[in-house]
């Protein structure tokens, strides 16, 4: 049985609204402008993913918080896990941008890392 | 006074995206070049924006704020601009062809002379005030960029279950912020009958966690007496006048506004700057001067931008022409924008200056599906582009040669297509 899903795509900000059908075998895209649309749609169908962005405590005076990402999106699904994960972290010693605050995140082959470089030494 | 003042060729106001740009812009001229912020670090809105999305079309690449920021930040510590930081412009006058400012600091005051000036000043957002709900007034009532402050700067919740009255982006995306770290987002109302962000950001901020969307609805009355208890929300008719018998009283701690963003240029008013109705930023040329010799203006101070990328540039091109600000005749032709149009900018293009393709912005008043966006000079369109759709939260970005323009030119934008 086919079945269709309306969905707008996030991959840029023109946010193309495409309509996909699929069944079990085949997906296929209409409405998308670039290559990226149509990869992005078939993969919301099969396993979608997301980045995720957000903060880490530090016990930086001034700094309580240190903004992080992922550096490769994980699986939908996994997202408010991560959060639980991430919400037990206290970042303690001074980091730079890149930096991983937690490696191979829930097996998932993704690490956080630092948004930004701490910019302060004292300690609350 | 003016023995005491320290001399620079350029100074810029402001250290977010656009003021970053704009003075590593000046700088590169070889201008002597001051950069002022009165907060405590460089980066401005940036660095509270914590999503990503920055960037793709500077970088091609998906930063987050704090990323792009630091980007510049570090590219402009490489350079000899000097900035002030935690320093406020209380005065700024023009006597002849200098710039005068005041500035405070904890060093106490100091008098600064410039040959230019870059208004970087950002935008603000519209608060409850602005948008007349009724009621008490108990905490709890947030734009959308304080909770975001206190979310991803303090590290604070500033809410446990709320309401998000508005649609633009940063609304949007607090809505998502909000409910990965546990807050309950009953819904967004949105007055109008389209959201105000970018369509990808309902979907990825508001359908990936089932956040509802109420279009044609709004929030009419706050209750509470310390603390906010609950809001009254009701559907609005095609005039926004909420219609009774539909209003709804709903449970919450909080209301979270995002209504749109107005450009911040308090500072310009002692120098006279001419504002546009339409932008609510200053009126400006190709080269981004105000109607006021050697005062530029860029990012979101000029008009509110959709993207970081747009503001970056601006910023660069901004600096860079302060820096090689020439005292001298300009002689304006106005872009004239049909009623199709919430705004073109520039405003208006100096035919003495050019310096290749000129950068025009717009929206477009309506949601528009199909249309050809024309520039025509004295009747014959110069520049042509298709669009599969317009609406008004999306900028559209376009370069035109205006080289060949002279002072009695009718420059005209317009739009040809059907209505949606």
């Amino acid at each position: 049985m086919i079945k269709t899903k309306d969905m707008i795509c996030i991959v840029c900000p023109t946010g193309c609204r495409m309509k996909v059908q699929y069944d079990d075998k085949n997906i296929s895209v209409e409405g998308n402008t670039c290559k990226r649309g149509e990869q992005f749609a078939k993969n919301e169908i099969t396993d979608p993913m997301r980045s995720l962005t957000t903060t880490v405590r530090t016990v930086f005076k001034g700094f309580p918080v240190l903004p992080v990402r992922t550096d490769k999106d994980i699986p939908k699904p996994l997202v408010l896990s991560a959060m639980k994960e991430i919400s037990k972290i206290t970042v303690s010693k001074k980091v730079v941008m890149g930096e991983y605050i937690i490696e191979n995140i829930l097996n998932t082959g993704a690490n956080i890392i630092a948004s930004c470089d701490i910019p302060c030494e004292e300690r609350e | 006074m003016s023995d005491a003042a320290e001399r620079f060729d350029v100074v810029v106001v402001g250290a977010g995206p656009a003021g970053l740009a704009a003075a590593i812009g000046a700088i590169n001229k070889g201008a002597k070049t001051l950069l002022i912020e009165r907060e405590a670090r460089l980066g401005g809105i940036l660095k509270q924006c914590i999503h990503d999305g920055f960037g793709l079309i500077r970088f091609n690449k998906k930063m987050t704020g704090p990323e792009y920021a630091q980007h510049y930040i570090e590219q402009l510590k490489k350079t000899d601009v000097e900035c002030a930081l935690l320093t406020f412009v209380t005065s700024l006058k023009k006597a002849g062809d200098v710039f005068h400012l005041t500035l405070v600091s904890e060093d106490g005051l100091r008098y600064i002379e410039a040959k230019s000036i870059v208004l970087a000043t950002g935008c603000r957002e519209r608060t409850a005030k602005q948008i007349s709900v009724h009621g008490t007034r108990p905490a709890g009532v947030f734009t959308a960029g304080s909770a975001q402050y206190y979310t991803n700067i303090l590290g604070q919740m500033p809410t446990k279950r709320c309401v998000i009255l508005g649609s633009g982006d940063i609304g949007l995306i607090m809505a998502r912020r909000l409910t990965l770290e546990g807050a309950k987002v009953i819904g967004v109302y949105e007055a109008k009958p389209t959201p105000g962000g970018l369509m990808r950001n309902v979907a990825q901020c508001l359908n990936d966690f089932d956040i509802p969307l109420y279009t044609s609805k709004t929030v009419t009355r706050v209750y509470g007496d310390q603390r906010l208890t609950a809001v009254m929300t009701a559907s609005v008719d095609e005039n926004m006048i909420p219609i009774s018998g539909t209003e709804e009283k709903i449970e919450c701690d909080a209301l979270i506004l995002s209504v749109g963003l107005i450009p911040e240029n308090e500072l310009s008013d002692e120098i006279g700057i001419e504002i546009d109705k339409k932008t609510k930023g200053p009126v400006a040329d190709q080269n981004y001067m105000t109607m006021t010799e050697g005062v530029y203006t860029c990012g979101n101070a000029y008009h509110v931008n959709d993207m970081v990328d747009y503001v970056s540039e601006s910023g660069a091109s901004a600096g860079a022409n302060a820096a090689d600000h020439a005292i001298g005749e300009r002689c304006l032709v106005p872009v004239e924008a049909a009623c199709d149009f919430l705004y073109c900018v520039p405003q208006k293009l100096d035919i003495m200056h050019m310096r290749g393709k000129t950068v025009l912005f717009f929206r477009s008043r309506d949601d528009r599906k199909k249309v050809t966006v024309s520039v025509k000079v004295n009747g014959d369109v110069i520049f042509s582009k298709k669009y599969v759709s317009l609406r008004p939260p999306e900028m559209e970005r376009m370069e035109v040669d205006f080289s060949d323009i002279c002072n009695d030119s009718k420059i005209e934008l317009v739009m040809e297509g059907k209505h949606d």
